[in-house]
């Protein structure tokens, strides 16, 4: 198994709220991704058994979603936001920095498996633009001096 | 990092007002604690109601006081909470709708995180006014912290007796789910949300049958908008004369307005519809004016799925009507401001690449519609333009606009729409020239 007892409990605590099973499955994957970092068949599989759900199901919904990674990703996936708002304030300029920075292009992860850097849509937090999202943390109203932070923060964290 | 977002509020605005009351307490470190809401008066308006207040009584005060959906599509709450019929022996459901991810839009965000008892008080009177036993609260994925919060305060409520068996003694029982999301703009659709809930694809469905008939699990199902739950307590409290002495005659109340983009201070601000738009970017108290001095371009008045204002229309006043008259739409209330550096091109460009990421693909106009903008517009704008092109856009405009099963496709459409409307030559100069008329550069500070 690659889900831990632990998630398994809270799957299990969350689908039994529910008039019918097939609602758990995105609380579901939800626990899997927090513990795990993404999706994967095996992970369908795993959770199709523990919420009683064909995994055919559990695979249709998943993949539907795009805010699960359906591959390994960095220990931390930074996750930019390019909408509209941030873009007015500096997002392109601050994906450019980033790649500088971890000698990356968007979409890849560092050799040393720490950073994955990817563009995502609205994150819902104009009014602190530009904003990332690293793992849950949303981090704001960014500038270069504060992404040299966060990045130093992380590594030494690692 | 901190647990909360360090944007802008007029709090302390709000908290001196005789009226304003979403923000009021938002800038109370306490305040998302039971007890710290309770002080401040919550969950009375929940006693009052289940203190032998009969649900009819309930939705004839919400329906009086005018609230709109806050949302988007500005739907009389109390209209469509009448719609569920009174003689259906399924359960009814109450879904919250909490998958903010309208670009420009950060208000619902806010209340969870500092205030999520005001949305679980407005959420069991409504539940009550249903005749709802479970309810849910769909928060988008990307708000994990959001989540956590409202987990939190859910527990609370059930452990002060807010929410449970027999609630105060009324003999009404009422369960709470807090449901994530995978960070789909669709699920924020009604009936796209009602599918995800149920274990599907976050697709939206054929209306009719809308959801109070035929809506979660197939029972009536009411969905409303976090800002839009959040305002019921105190129509509940203070009335419905009460709510409508603010705002203008057919938009009452008050609303968040999310100002984002190039002014001063962007934030949220809670002001009475109504208030002007001028203002809102202008004054020091609010927007304080254009980043950097500049001039002003153009401003989306209600989130990305609304028709831009150029700086002559900018004196309207931020109402459903007035909006709606100067040709656009109050939405979600997203004010997103473009200073006269923006290449209009480039900024459809990064809408119409998000609508065309978020479609469902359950419908072909939406579907291959958005797909085929997008790929038309990163021509114009990387300088491959061809004769034709703008008038391919607007016929596909025309193509998509009223013709999909969800108004994700009109959304897509409407700022494209408008944009050209508005500053045509500037897309024919990026088709002829090859190159933008003035060039997004926005440096990170």
């Amino acid at each position: 198994m690659i889900l831990t007892e632990e998630s398994i409990a809270r799957i299990r605590e969350k689908a039994a709220r529910y008039p019918i099973r097939k609602s758990a499955i995105l609380p579901a994957i939800t626990v899997a991704y927090r513990q795990v970092g993404y999706l994967s068949e095996e992970i369908y599989g795993e959770v199709s058994q523990i919420i009683g759900v064909p995994v055919v199901e559990v695979a249709e919904a998943a993949t539907f979603y795009t805010m699960f990674p359906k591959q390994p990703v960095g220990k931390f996936l930074i996750q930019v936001c390019h909408n509209i708002s941030c873009s007015l304030l500096g997002a392109e300029s601050l994906i450019s920095y980033l790649e500088e920075k971890l000698e990356i292009k968007k979409g890849e992860t560092t050799p040393d498996g720490l950073f994955t850097l990817v563009t995502v849509e609205c994150l819902g937090s104009c009014a602190t633009a530009p904003v990332m999202q690293i793992n849950q943390d949303y981090y704001e109203n960014l500038t270069r001096e504060k992404v040299d932070g966060i990045l130093e923060e992380l590594r030494s964290k690692s | 990092m901190t647990f909360y977002s360090p944007v802008i509020t007029n709090a302390a605005e709000v908290a001196g007002s005789e009226k304003l009351h979403l923000l009021r307490y938002v800038e109370d470190p306490d305040q998302h604690k039971v007890e710290k809401f309770e002080e401040h008066g919550g969950y009375r308006a929940l006693k009052k109601v289940l203190g032998g207040m009969p649900p009819e009584k309930v939705i004839e005060e919400v329906r009086n006081s005018g609230l709109r959906g806050r949302g988007g599509a500005g739907f009389p709450a109390g209209v469509k909470w009448g719609f569920v019929p009174k003689d259906s022996p399924q359960p009814r459901y109450l879904c919250c709708n909490a998958d903010e991810s309208e670009p420009g839009t950060c208000k619902d965000r806010v209340i969870m995180e500092r205030d999520p008892h005001a949305i679980i008080e407005g959420m069991a009177i409504a539940a009550y006014a249903i005749g709802c036993h479970l309810m849910f609260i769909y928060i988008r994925g990307e708000f994990g912290h959001c989540i956590e919060r409202m987990e939190k305060a859910t527990e609370e409520a059930y452990a002060r007796g807010h929410l449970g068996r027999n609630i105060y003694d009324s003999g009404y029982d009422l369960d709470m789910i807090v449901h994530s999301g995978g960070g789909a703009y669709i699920c924020g659709e009604e009936t796209a949300l009602l599918n995800s809930i149920e274990g599907e694809r976050g697709m939206s469905r054929i209306r009719p049958p809308f959801p109070a008939i035929e809506g979660l699990y197939g029972c009536p199902t009411i969905v409303n908008n976090v800002e839009t739950l959040s305002a019921v307590p105190h129509i509940i409290n203070r009335g419905a004369d009460w709510y409508k002495t603010m705002g203008t005659e057919k938009s009452t109340g008050s609303k968040i307005f999310s100002l984002s983009g190039h002014v001063n201070r962007p934030g949220n601000y809670e002001v009475e519809l109504g208030f002007p738009l001028r203002h809102l970017i202008y004054d020091p108290a609010y927007g304080g004016g254009i980043l950097g001095g500049r001039k002003l371009k153009g401003v989306i008045p209600g989130g990305s799925s609304t028709p831009f204002l150029t700086p002559e229309m900018i004196d309207v006043n931020l109402d459903y009507e007035s909006l709606a008259e100067a040709g656009s739409m109050l939405g979600s209330g997203a004010v997103i401001v473009f200073n006269e550096d923006t290449c209009i091109v480039w900024a459809i460009l990064k809408l119409i690449h998000f609508y065309r990421h978020e479609s469902c693909g359950k419908c072909t106009p939406c579907r291959e519609g958005t797909a085929w903008l997008e790929q038309i517009i990163r021509r114009i704008e990387r300088g491959q333009g061809k004769p034709g092109d703008i008038e391919h856009i607007e016929e596909i405009c025309d193509n998509i606009l009223g013709r999909t099963v969800c108004p994700l496709g009109d959304a897509a459409v409407m700022p494209i729409q408008s944009a050209i409307k508005l500053w045509r030559d500037e897309w024919q100069y990026h088709v002829d020239n090859k190159k933008c008329l003035v060039k997004s550069e926005f440096a990170l500070r």
